[in-house]
């Protein structure tokens, strides 16, 4: 067995210890012929610290299009010639999506904008939009609209969302590679406030956007200084119109590779399938990592694109013999 | 008629597979930029012009 395997089977899966950027750097750069002993560690870190349970969850866009960042993966930037335009979903849509998105099972609906950060109008959409939700479905209400202000943290805590999902995005030494109008420290500054109030911190990022397996450790590490509750795991779907909208896609192995890397980072986080799992590890890689160290995913359409039925992924979780994860668990 | 991902008059196999993970952007019937609403289990794509479309 690699030496570093068996390093973090004594520090991660025994101790529950995360593994350093250099332990993180020699698992992303391990051969082929030994993913499935990485896979089948980092289920096992899983398996041990976080159970068996999937957390289920769905997405949707209140706000699309006309942001005025830059972030350069993003069709909804207002700065790039997409062709998504700006739209607003009325309150009744959005109650019938978090209603479409219990159905399925699922525990947490995440109310998305496209915004830098919330103006009043969004703040008002939000009070009512969560209100309306909490009176008419049963799931646990999370939002990500941005850079907050201190002001608009306790202000979305008392609306009652109980997790804040903001984006790092990539590792800070290649942030200014993928967004130029804001800062990465500005982010770290909206997630230190949303931790101090009690929500819940989401905070992922987008593999596949050019950086180098250094910076891909570098991420997974700064993430776990984060410490955040929930690792949202994205990867690049280059699209038309954007700056990265001709970058390859990520290889199936390399995105193996990289989520057991960050299972093995994070043990007790709960390790999400966001986007691009659909182009870059089809139905076969799905599974092989949900047995690599997931243990949540976004299920249904995701925000300008779609993913594959709910039902397809339920599925695969019965087949697992890996439960989803109840209301009754979660709170 | 144009290509409802990319807006480019006739059909293209690459936007064809591309469609199967997005909704439609453009109208076909009039390549206008359609607004374009997505929920977890559908979307709905509007053309001023020529209405709704689902999927
Ligand atoms: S801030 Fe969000 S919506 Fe705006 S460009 Fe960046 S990723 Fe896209
Ligand atoms: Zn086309
Ligand atoms: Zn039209």
């Amino acid at each position: 067995m690699p030496e570093i395997l068996d390093h973090a089977r004594t520090r991660v899966l025994d101790d529950g210890a995360g593994l350093d950027e250099a332990g993180i750097l020699e698992v992303l750069r391990l051969p082929d012929e030994d993913l499935p002993e990485l896979l089948q560690l980092a289920h096992d870190v899983r398996m041990k610290w976080c159970g068996p349970e999937v957390e289920v969850e769905g997405i949707v866009s209140l706000k699309t299009g006309g942001c005025p960042e830059d972030c350069h993966f993003c069709s909804q930037s207002g700065l790039f010639a997409s062709p998504v335009r700006a739209v607003w979903l009325d309150i009744p849509s959005l109650v019938e999506a978090a209603k479409q998105t219990a159905a399925t099972g699922a525990t947490e609906f995440c109310i998305v904008a496209a915004v830098r950060g919330p103006d009043k109008r969004l703040m008002d959409q939000m009070r009512a939009g969560v209100r309306a939700i909490r009176e008419a479905v049963d799931i646990q209400v999370a939002a990500s609209l941005g850079m907050l202000t201190k002001e608009q943290v306790d202000e979305l805590a008392e609306m009652g969302v109980h997790r804040y999902n903001h984006n790092l995005e990539t590792c800070r030494s290649y942030f200014p590679n993928v967004v130029t109008t804001h800062s990465w420290e500005e982010r770290w500054s909206t997630l230190t406030m949303v931790r101090e109030s009690g929500m819940e911190v989401c905070c992922g990022g987008i593999l596949g956007m050019g950086e180098t397996l250094e910076q891909r450790a570098e991420f997974a590490a700064q993430l776990a200084e984060l410490d955040p509750h929930e690792v949202p795991l994205n990867f690049l779907t280059p699209r038309p119109g954007t700056p990265f909208g001709d970058r390859p896609v990520v290889e199936g192995r390399d995105a193996l590779r990289a989520i057991a890397a960050f299972r093995l980072a994070m043990p007790r986080t709960i390790l999400r399938y966001a986007g691009g799992r659909e182009i870059t590890l089809g139905d076969l890689g799905t599974r092989d990592g949900l047995l690599g160290g997931i243990n949540a995913m976004i299920v249904g359409n995701y925000l300008t694109t779609l993913g594959r039925p709910a039902t397809a992924d339920l599925e695969l979780l019965k087949d697992l013999k890996m439960p989803v994860k109840s209301l009754s668990a979660t709170f | 008629m144009y290509c409802d991902r990319c807006g480019e008059p006739g059909t293209h196999p690459e936007c064809t597979a591309a469609r199967e993970l997005e909704p439609p952007r453009y109208c076909p019937d009039c390549r206008r930029r359609m607004k374009v609403q997505v929920v977890p289990t559908g979307w709905t794509a509007t053309c001023v012009e020529h209405g709704d479309r689902h999927g």
